[in-house]
């Protein structure tokens, strides 16, 4: 019985690449099942974890049951022990044709989006990368749909039995969203960015219930054209402020306690997951911190997705350094510091109590994901 | 050995990007740059042609104004470029490019000794598929995220760059290889470049010239070929006025950290 | 005015070459300290920039005045000092040995200044010979093989990082005024030859400025350039060319001052809204945006006109350089009274661009020079 991918009934369930490096899962793969599951749901469908791996990889996967895969399909091999797109692509695709999944999720690592087109282009099926949101029910993407956008929903123009994975994704730098489908081929492939799914919380009778099946692949020698000669880990550089994803800054009001200031200004950047400290000219001039964290006119003008202006009352000097940022939050005493005049979010209060409470609050919705 | 670099010619989307009132793209109120990776991987390809004298051939699929950035690429010190271009490869998804490209590439003639370069992903599509895509259907090896490339024989050792760190890979030739723009500063044209880059015809591959390539079946190429559709496009509401938040400190907290969870920013 | 595909992506390679190389650390420096930036020189060799009007086969590009024109103004438009790095090679460098040297000569100078390998200076001005350079006082007394150089010039822009000088001298004392000068390549190595303290200039810092001072400097006949005697139109002949190319920094300037203005008064709220809207400041907008876009067709179409040859581009190339540069002052003027109070702060790019501008009427041939040529041209 040869592959047909455009053979749509044959196809059932839903599948998640679950990634492991070094023998350990990444928590991507616990976000996607955790995804994974509410489509399964909705779609009256079993929830399978795809792992791919060295000997003994086997071993790590009913952790995977505990987010709500019902079973996991394992690839060991040797050569699968360290990622090669060859070795993988050819695991992954044996393992599909064999047994047809509808959907295959994958986590949208670099490896991932590497695997991901060329698994895809091997099985005449549709990807769809980097999605942030995905539906079955048609009921629960129109839901979605009115609340992020601008459009008026009218049910009648939907076909609301419709079962196609239906998958959002920012595009042109995300000024756009557009929602792909891929009616007429299986399995319908979606790459998904770490850190955008919820994990569900972890239930243990789940994963003592896993099925872990071993899947029966043979990966011949001959197809294996690149060889890894090494794998470095590397500890992160420092960030520049320029090219800082988040910049936490401080102004005046730090002057109580200057030390404490720059201080929580520095936590606050890592919990937002890393990020470098900024300051206004007046800090500079102060004394108080050198000048190479200096945002504005003179200094540096920064666009991190984030910026924080903790005590800083936003003259032009310094508005014409961070104006850009994606997203602006504001924290001062003075309700009419004109900083407020560009903040996507103003806080009204003393930076010294306001702050801590941000980091706090931040790293424990962190944690609840 | 000849290098092949696949380019494309995008929409700015870092500055100001205008949305059409039924959640299309204005692209006529934009103006276009060569994909900042694309741009990576032809400094890439004209490094290697500065140590080893190959031929460097600049390839994209695209309308007519693709011509210019095929021409800029020139001037930069590419041999010759190539537009693919043709009302029936409209409309194609990351599956069908790859097919049309790899088709266009055959065409051209891929040698034992040869490399394809492209950008890791578009800054409008994002999805960082062709590349990987084209190696596909040519049945050559890939390796994508390339930060560093070196020819040892009929070898390349390439440095591929993981979130924490990286892989030394060794590949042999006929291959792929995606960059990212981190991997180099691309050079500048220089005004001997352009004036001579007017001076060389540009290649126009339209389908009558491919279709008779193996891999350029009409069910595969073009809106009927793509795997995907768009089921709808729309704009996010637009980035408002900024909001004071209100309360005790405990309460504007909460309310900050819940509107940036719904946000996904953390 | 519409270029042709051609030029518009020589501007946008000179524009990205400015945007890219040009940081605002690097132009602090410069004006900081005024010292030479060696690494920017060699970038702009490493592609030609220093080439760009000069022939393929001493080592140029090959292009034209039109090319000429757009880099001075997108280099201007980021850093005017740094626009005249690339500037003199091509015009006051490369001018008068394209003008009347030899095979052996063009090879020997030429090609290295036009790779950015070498740089050659200009040394026409004396303390007591400015606008009025023919009555200078430098001499050149033949000794055999060799002609024997004495006297002092001045505000000699790049003496103290040059290779080489081209130095007008006077060779025939019984002469007065035009005639009786000659040109000679004056390597700065020779025995004799020193620079003057570097000048501490209103703008401009990072391009030294001095004296070249010549004390019994030995020359080689084979290193006179031209016919003896006849120096004096070659030096007219170069400073022509020159213009053009003080005419699109002046552009440049404009431009950048322009587009600081809109930016900053889009962002200064006064009386309860951006300055931008009220009259009084958007009509200061109006009027710099249309005098640089009139400037910009008279030097554009200057270009053209001396590249066929037209026999008023002379006076056109006085026409451009007079104008734009006297269009730059007053539009630097405005742009630093658009910012107010922190346009005379050396934080904000305009107080820097206002003291640039201010040499683009004097150098190169004063407005006074220009409006002689102009009107001796109109009145033959």
């Amino acid at each position: 019985m040869s592959y047909n991918s455009a053979d749509i009934a044959a196809f059932s369930d839903i599948w998640v690449f679950c990634e492991q490096r070094e023998g350990k899962l990444m928590n991507t793969d616990f976000e996607l099942i955790s995804e994974g599951r509410k489509l399964a749901d909705e779609r009256g469908a079993k929830l399978v974890g795809l792992l791919v791996g060295g000997p003994g990889i086997e071993n790590t996967a009913k952790e995977l049951g505990g987010y709500g895969a019902d079973k996991v399909i394992v690839c060991a091999d040797p050569c699968l022990e360290v990622y090669t797109t060859d070795a993988y692509t050819e695991a992954v695709c044996q393992t599909v044709m064999d047994k047809k999944p509808e959907v295959l999720l994958i986590g949208a690592s670099n490896i991932g989006r590497d695997l991901g087109p060329r698994v895809a282009a091997r099985l005449h099926t549709g990807l769809t990368a980097d999605c942030t949101h995905l539906d079955i029910d048609m009921n629960k993407y129109l839901e979605f749909l009115s609340e992020a956008s601008t459009m008026e929903i009218n049910t009648k123009k939907f076909d609301m039995e419709d079962t196609n994975l239906k998958m959002t994704r920012p595009a042109f730098g995300g000024h756009l969203m557009a929602t792909i489908i891929c009616p007429r081929f299986r399995p319908c492939m979606s790459t998904v960015r770490p850190g955008v799914m919820k994990k569900a919380p972890f239930d243990q009778a789940k994963a003592d219930a896993c099925e872990i099946e071993m899947a029966n692949i043979n990966i011949d020698e001959a197809v294996l054209k690149t060889k890894v000669v090494e794998v470095v880990k590397e500890t992160k550089k420092l960030v520049d402020l320029i090219g800082a994803e988040v910049v936490v800054s401080v102004g005046r009001g730090i002057a109580k306690n200057v030390e404490g200031g720059i201080k929580i200004a520095e936590e606050l950047a890592e919990a937002f997951g890393g990020g470098v400290v900024g300051a206004s000219r007046a800090v500079v001039d102060a004394g108080w911190i050198s000048a190479d964290h200096q945002v504005g006119q003179t200094g540096k003008t920064v666009h991190p997705k984030i910026y924080v202006a903790l005590g800083i009352s936003g003259a032009i000097q310094h508005r014409a350094g961070m104006q850009d940022s994606e997203l602006i939050i504001a924290v001062n005493t003075n309700d009419t510091a004109p900083i407020f005049e560009v903040a996507d979010y103003g806080i009204v209060g003393d930076l010294f109590k306001v702050a801590p409470l941000m980091k706090d609050a931040i790293l424990a919705a962190k944690a609840g994901k | 050995m000849r290098i092949y670099v696949c380019v494309k010619q995008v929409p700015d989307t870092s500055g100001k990007v205008a949305v059409n009132e039924n959640g299309t793209l204005n692209r006529a109120s934009m103006a276009t740059i060569i994909n900042p990776d694309d741009l990576a991987a032809a400094e890439a390809a004209l490094r290697l042609k500065d140590e080893t004298g190959c031929r460097v051939t600049a390839v994209s699929m695209g309308p007519a104004p693709a011509m210019g950035m095929l021409r800029e690429l020139i001037a930069m010190g590419c041999d010759d470029g190539v537009l693919i271009s043709g009302r029936e490869f409209g409309g194609s998804d990351t599956f069908a490019t790859s097919q049309i490209i790899a088709g266009a590439l055959s065409n051209l003639g891929i040698g034992e000794d040869d490399v394809i370069f492209c950008g890791r992903q578009a800054i409008d599509g994002d999805t960082a598929q062709v590349g990987p895509q084209i190696a596909e259907k040519l049945n050559i090896p890939q390796i994508t995220y390339a930060a560093d490339i070196k020819k040892e024989g009929n070898k390349l050792i390439v440095k591929r760059m993981l979130e924490d760190g990286y892989m030394m890979v060794e590949m042999q030739t006929p291959c792929l290889i995606t960059c990212i723009k981190e991997l180099n500063a691309p050079r500048y044209m220089t005004v001997k470049g352009i004036l001579e880059s007017f001076e060389k015809e540009i290649t126009i591959l339209d389908y009558p010239a491919l279709k008779d390539e193996p891999l350029i079946d009409p069910t595969t190429i073009g809106l009927k070929g793509s795997p995907t559709n768009i089921f709808k496009s729309f704009a996010p509401p637009l980035k408002g006025a900024g909001r004071m938040l209100e309360g005790t400190e405990n309460e504007m907290v909460d309310e900050l950290v819940s509107e940036l969870a719904k946000k996904h920013i953390i | 005015m519409i270029l042709s595909e051609k030029y518009e992506m020589m501007r946008k390679n000179f524009r990205n070459f400015a945007e890219t190389e040009f940081t605002d650390e690097i132009l602090d420096h410069l004006d900081r300290t005024g010292e030479f930036n060696w690494e920017i020189w060699k970038k702009m060799g490493k592609y030609g920039f220093t080439g760009v009007k000069l022939p393929k086969e001493y080592g140029g590009q090959g292009g034209d005045s039109l090319a000429y024109v757009l880099m001075n103004e997108e280099f201007s438009r980021i850093s005017p000092v740094l626009a005249i790095y690339a500037n003199t090679p091509n015009s006051l460098g490369g001018g008068p040995l394209l003008a009347c040297g030899n095979k052996e000569q063009l090879e020997k100078y030429l090609t290295p200044a036009a790779k950015g390998e070498k740089q050659i200076v200009f040394g026409l001005t004396e303390p007591g010979a400015g606008s009025d350079a023919a009555s200078m006082v430098t001499r050149a007394d033949q000794d055999g093989d060799y002609y024997i150089l004495n006297g002092r010039k001045c505000f000699i822009s790049g003496a103290p990082v040059a290779d080489y000088a081209i130095v007008f001298a006077r060779t025939d004392p019984k002469q007065r005024g035009a005639r009786g000068i000659s040109i000679f390549i004056v390597d700065m190595k020779l025995p004799g030859v020193s620079c003057g303290k570097p000048e501490e200039k209103m703008g401009i810092a990072g391009y030294p400025t001095s004296d070249l001072v010549l004390e019994d400097v030995r020359v080689h006949k084979s290193d006179m350039l031209g016919t003896p005697g006849a120096g004096y139109k070659t030096a007219m002949t170069t400073l022509d060319g020159g213009r053009l190319g003080v005419a699109g920094q002046s552009l440049g300037i404009a431009q950048g001052c322009l587009e600081e203005s809109i930016s900053y008064a889009k962002e200064r709220k006064q009386f309860g809204k951006p300055i931008a809207m009220h009259q009084a400041i958007s009509f200061m907008l109006a009027d710099m945006a249309t005098e640089i876009e009139a400037a910009r067709c008279l030097v554009y179409n200057t270009a053209m006109a001396k590249d066929r040859g037209d026999k008023d581009a002379s006076m056109m190339c006085s026409m451009a350089k007079y104008f734009a540069s006297e269009m730059a002052n007053r539009v630097a003027a405005k742009a630093v009274q658009i910012h107010g109070g922190y346009g005379y702060i050396k934080d904000y790019k305009v107080e820097r661009f206002y003291r640039d501008a201010r040499i683009k009427t004097i150098y190169e041939g004063t407005s006074q020079v220009q409006q002689i040529v102009i009107s001796r041209s109109l009145l033959k």
